[in-house]
């Protein structure tokens, strides 16, 4: 396949920062500011290592849902992790991001937006530039990654 | 859809430019030339241009300095100051450092010697050939001005032709004769 040429930061910039930023907003609500700054300066700071320019979107994506986890995360310190389901009031997204950490990027990004965030099908497709079906998928074998490590521990 | 609050914008632009995440910052300013586009990278600055196209510009400027290319006002401010203070009357050199790393050989050679140029004078094509070592390259010496990427600053309004005619400049002759009257090296 033709290689796509990877474009220069502003362009891809304006193209995803509304986006990006709505995404960011059904997630975090009022706390997307700064994820959208960290979003962006953490996508500066890995774009000189692209090596084309293709899935721009689904790869912004994945940098502000990782963001977003780390930022419900900031809320708990790490190692405090509870043994079940959440019964302090946190949202179910910031007990879910570091159970996922093993998980592959895309499964971790599907499971945690799936169950975390509570997104549809659609709209996870949109965030991973994959189809419904994939992003169905995704979640599905991630969720079955989780149980099977949870049996073996 | 929800857009990104403009303050937002501007609070990431800066905080990219703080970081030193950028290759090239980049903003459009005002000139009484016109706009004019005006980029800062690491080492200083390395266009100005009288084509304010920014898609066109960023791209140009993505394949020569890297792709992180991303208008932000903030590091270009210094540059666009020193330049109103010119317009203004009030300047007259620059103090600035210049990033000429796309020039090689006789063009960085030349371009350096340019910058020697003095305020409200004026040298020849022929003349700044010599100055840069190769007397006879007076016709290389005007490629070199047409595409010098920092006019006003590396001042290439200031040569002209052996006889005292204007020749060319990128920025169009009009541009060209308006300078040289700013520095009092035309009349009228």
């Amino acid at each position: 396949m033709e290689p796509v040429r990877i474009p220069p930061f502003e362009t891809f910039y304006v193209e995803h920062k509304d986006s990006v930023f709505a995404h960011l907003r059904r997630l975090l609500g009022q706390g997307a500011e700064d994820a959208f700054q960290e979003t962006f300066l953490r996508a500066l700071r890995a774009y000189p290592e692209l090596q084309h320019g293709r899935h721009l979107r689904g790869w912004v994506f994945t940098i502000a849902t990782r963001v977003a986890i780390d930022e419900t995360r900031k809320l708990r310190p790490r190692g405090e992790l509870p043994e079940l389901a959440t019964e302090d009031g946190l949202p179910p997204h910031a007990e879910l991001g570091p159970l996922t950490d093993e998980l592959p990027p895309k499964e971790r990004a599907a499971v945690v937006l799936r169950y975390g965030f509570d997104l549809p099908y659609d709209e996870i497709a949109a965030a991973l530039e994959s189809s419904e079906d994939a992003a169905r998928q995704a979640a599905s074998s991630g969720v079955r990654r989780l149980r099977e490590r949870s049996r073996q521990s | 859809m929800t857009s990104v609050p403009s303050e937002l914008d501007t609070r990431f632009r800066q905080a990219a430019a703080e970081a030193g995440l950028l290759d090239v910052a980049y903003d459009v300013v005002e000139s009484p030339l016109g706009e004019l586009f005006v980029g800062v990278s690491d080492r200083g600055l390395c266009v100005i241009s009288y084509e304010v196209d920014p898609d066109l510009q960023a791209e140009r400027l993505a394949r020569g300095f890297g792709s992180r290319v991303l208008r932000s006002p903030q590091p270009v401010a210094m540059v666009a100051r020193q330049l109103d203070e010119y317009f203004e009357g009030e300047r007259q050199r620059f103090d600035l450092a210049v990033d000429l790393r796309l020039a090689r050989d006789f063009g960085r050679t030349v371009l350096e010697e340019l910058g020697r140029v003095p305020f409200g004078e004026v040298t020849t094509y022929g003349a700044l050939a010599a100055r840069a070592g190769k007397p006879k390259a007076a016709r290389a010496v005007g490629t070199i001005m047409n595409r010098n990427p920092v006019p006003i600053v590396l001042p290439c309004h200031r040569v002209v032709g052996a006889n005292g005619s204007l020749v060319g400049y990128a920025g169009g002759l009009e541009r060209k004769q308006a300078l040289l009257r700013l520095e009092g090296a035309l009349l009228a």
